[in-house]
């Protein structure tokens, strides 16, 4: 393999913005047949990477080649007809229109008078769906598919040009498990056919199940390629942060306080049924199972944004019904969602405003806002947390994702909640940032806060849960403790394979 | 200094910068192709213009908080002649007759409150029932003007109170009375959007309504209470202008909704919402009433001024967008 010439070589890239020296001489190679996973913390300078090798962006410096012939490409058009595809983490499908329309979209087949030659169409769609191996034909409406075959769509689409290089942005963000398998399997048919492969993610499970080789950026610069099969995550790591990773559950064990939030036989019809759980202050329960288990919906459930139609919850011991957000914000109960972006955060405005977003009601003097008061709540989260960034009136857009999930907790925490419902709560955060909000979450619960961590990433739900609640299809299949949890034992219960199996609580 | 603030200086000071020009292309072009010998710049053709900017001004006030809000209304024309006529008419009803004067008041809250029922009606709708405010603003606009036929027909609704038009025609302080209500109009909105939480929580609605719901803000009474606001604004720019003309013909207000719109817009504010500025707006309605006033003292008639200002319109919409896309490019690095 090694002998082989590169499906596509990057040379000394070179691409400044004003002020910023965005790539500094990236070079490295993908070969065919291989997967190379690239990696580096927000801000490293992948996305800009990709921008150079999809024409979007023109390197100043550098020469891209693909399979030993030097290319040029102007425009995302050019990339492809070079033979670079992407697949993006964010789908762009036309929803209204079919699969087959979809996939050669702009480049229809066609008769005289510009009529879409639709037999043409229908077959070569068929040809390469049916190399995808999938369940769908082309006359389905795109958005009547799964996320995952939307995204088996996008790859149809790689696979109409003689595709030298697949570049996958995060693309497993929005997959099942069970749906992850069957994209790993796609791209080991593509680097059967020889396709060079460029990897994206954060997720280091997936790094090392279908990755040859690693390369790594930080601050814009090449910092080395690595042997998958050679290397471990703490080398890694080290790479990308450039300092070592301290991955310890470091805490002494603190006491638990009484029950704070106590949930019997909540259901809502059709998403999740007869659930019961119960946190103390103090304490981290964590709530593991597949995308679409139920686990969000519950939170949204105590949150107030969805209507029990059975069920109790006693808030410190006394029943309470929860009908709206500002209800539960009101009883204490608050909510870092899944979406940051979509759903905590307001983009366009600057960190304080966000900060104090459910709470600027009690801030006034007379009609008006105090800024006074907010920027005293704004100053004091931010030590903290540890937020960085230049000021309060820094727009939160402009923020990483690590800070961004920080200005959404310091929201929550200066309303000095009860409980802490936190979903996903380092979606998208890159590594360093991600073992900081770890941290933070461990000491939230050491500060007496009863805390709910939804995650879907066992490593995250592992280290920062003192009980872990499984869910599969709606139901609780089991509860462990510390010491009663196992890697396996977990996978098991997540994927309904526990179902008979005794509750341990 | 912040990335973006250049760009943000130009787009604030933009629609000012605008307007001198305009003011400097006027005064210079009035030299050569003006019929009248007077110049353009005179105080009293400037305090002119601010008075024939506010029906329009004050309305757009109301239609910046709504669009900053995420919202549309473009039932306000059709609200303004509702309120005309119930401004108006009132003043002749047998019930109010002993009152003498002290109808005027009476005659004007009527108008006022029939701005807020209307547009309280419009926001009840959006609220319950989740459809786009476009939509049901634009049934709203065929349905209140259908009540304005209905009430005379095809027929003008007149009244003249000679107390009344005094009133409206005085000039405390050197500026007229309509002028008067457009700038209190916009100081009140401005403090509203800066200073409050109303104004904090309705960029915040524009902006993300889903994260406003989950900081626990009541968006729907939110929203509909802008309604209100801008249905009360619609009325009481009725109110400023029929106080002087006595006169309502059927088919008055027609179109304003889209002169407002393009006011609000031409002063920066972002259909999408979640951005925007009363003050921009103010330069907006300015900005558009300079070009009609400077654009017949040159000697052109109405169908030139709108073909100009639909081309100015777009101009300085593109130019925004350019000037977005660089700002964001700067940040990108």
């Amino acid at each position: 393999m090694s002998d082989a010439t590169p499906a596509l070589r990057l040379d000394g890239i070179v691409k400044t913005f004003p002020g910023v020296r965005a790539l500094d001489g990236v070079s490295f190679s993908v070969l065919p047949g291989e997967v190379h996973a690239l990696m580096g913390e927000n801000g490293a300078g992948k996305s800009t990477l990709m921008k150079v090798l999809g024409g979007i962006y023109q390197p100043d410096e550098g020469q891209i080649t693909v399979s030993e012939v030097p290319v040029v490409m102007r425009s995302p058009l050019e990339a492809k007809a070079k033979g670079i595809v992407f697949i993006h983490q964010e789908l762009s499908l036309a929803t209204e229109l079919s699969v087959a329309e979809n996939i050669y979209l702009g480049e229809l087949p066609r008769k005289s008078f510009g009529r879409v030659d639709w037999a043409t169409l229908n077959a070569r769609t068929n040809e390469i769906l049916s190399r995808l191996k999938v369940g769908f034909g082309p006359g389905d409406r795109v958005g009547d598919l799964s996320i995952a075959n939307q995204q088996m769509v996008e790859i149809a689409r790689a696979l109409t040009v003689d595709a030298k290089a697949v570049i996958f942005d995060e693309p497993t963000a929005s997959l099942t498990d069970a749906e992850k398998v069957v994209l790993f399997d796609v791209i080991a048919d593509l680097k059967k056919d020889g396709v060079g492969i460029i990897y994206i993610s954060h997720r280091m499970e997936e790094i090392f199940r279908i990755t040859d080789r690693i390369s790594v950026l930080r601050d814009g610069q090449y910092r080395g390629t690595l042997e998958t099969a050679k290397t471990n995550e703490e080398e890694i790591t080290q790479l990308m942060i450039g300092r070592k990773l301290d991955l310890s559950r470091s805490e002494a064990t603190h006491a638990l306080g009484d029950v704070a939030l106590e949930v019997r036989g909540l259901t809502v019809k059709g998403l999740y049924e007869d659930v019961s759980f119960e946190v103390r202050k103090g304490e981290v329960l964590g709530f593991y199972g597949l995308v679409g288990a139920g686990r969000t919906e519950i939170a949204e459930t105590l949150f107030g944004l969805r209507e029990p139609s059975a069920g109790t919850i006693h808030l410190n011991g006394e029943e309470v019904r929860i009908h709206s957000p500002a209800d539960a914000i009101a009883r204490g109960i608050s909510l870092v969602p899944e979406d940051r972006k979509g759903q905590g955060l307001v983009l366009g405005m600057n960190c304080r405003d966000n900060m104090t977003l459910p709470q600027v009601d009690d801030l006034t003097a007379g009609p008006f806002v105090a800024d006074g008061a907010e920027i005293a709540i704004f100053d004091q989260y931010r030590d903290r947390l540890d937020i960085r960034t230049p000021g309060w009136k820094q727009q939160v857009g402009n923020l990483s994702g690590g800070n961004q999930q920080k200005i959404v907790i310091g929201k929550w925490l200066s309303m000095h909640p009860d409980v802490l419902i936190v979903d996903e709560p380092t979606r998208g955060i890159d590594v360093g940032s991600k073992s900081e909000i770890h941290n933070l979450i461990r000491a939230l619960a050491a500060q007496g806060y009863a805390v709910i961590v939804i995650s879907s990433e066992m490593p995250e739900v592992l280290r920062v849960s003192d009980r872990i609640v499984a869910m599969y299809s709606g139901r609780i299949m089991r509860t462990f403790t510390a010491e009663t949890v196992t890697e396996d034992n977990l996978i098991q219960a997540i994927s309904g394979i526990a179902a008979s199996a005794e509750t341990a609580a | 200094m912040a990335p973006g603030t250049l760009s943000g200086l130009l787009q604030k000071g933009a629609i000012w910068g605008f307007i001198v020009l305009e003011l400097i292309f006027f005064s210079v072009a009035g030299e050569f192709l003006s019929l009248s010998d007077k110049a353009f710049m005179d105080l009293d053709n400037m305090l002119l213009l601010l008075k024939q900017s506010a029906p329009i001004g004050i309305i757009a006030m109301g239609m910046t908080i709504v669009m900053i809000n995420g919202n549309i209304d473009l039932s306000v024309g059709a609200t303004f002649a509702l309120a005309a006529i119930v401004l108006l008419d009132s003043m002749t009803w047998p019930i109010f007759a002993g009152l003498g004067d002290g109808v005027i008041p009476v005659a004007m809250a009527l108008a006022l409150l029939t701005g807020i029922v209307l547009g309280a009606i419009n926001g009840f709708i959006v609220w319950k029932t989740g459809v786009d405010a476009f939509i049901v603003t634009l049934g709203a606009m065929l349905g209140y003007r259908g009540l304005v036929f209905m009430y005379n027909g095809e027929q003008p609704t007149s009244h003249l109170n000679w107390t009344l038009v005094d009133l409206a025609e005085a000039q405390p302080l050197g500026l007229h009375v309509a002028t008067w209500a457009l700038l209190i109009v916009t100081v009140l909105a401005w403090l509203v959007m800066t200073r409050t939480v109303h104004g904090r929580n309705a960029y915040a609605i524009g902006d993300n309504r889903e994260a406003a719901v989950n900081a626990g803000i009541r968006v729907g009474p939110h929203m509909m209470l802008n309604f209100m606001g801008i249905g009360f604004l619609a009325a009481l720019s009725a109110v400023v202008f029929y106080s002087e003309s006595g006169s309502v013909n059927p088919n008055d207000g027609e179109l304003y909704e889209l002169w407002v719109i393009t006011a609000v817009v031409l002063g920066g504010t972002k259909l999408t919402g979640g951005a925007g500025s009363v003050i921009s707006t103010l330069g907006g309605v300015i900005a558009i009433q300079l070009l009609r006033k400077g654009l017949g003292h040159i000697g052109a008639d109405t169908e030139t001024v709108n073909l100009v200002i639909g081309l100015i319109l777009i101009a300085v919409l593109f130019l925004d967008r350019q000037l977005n896309i660089k700002g964001k490019e700067a940040l990108k690095a």
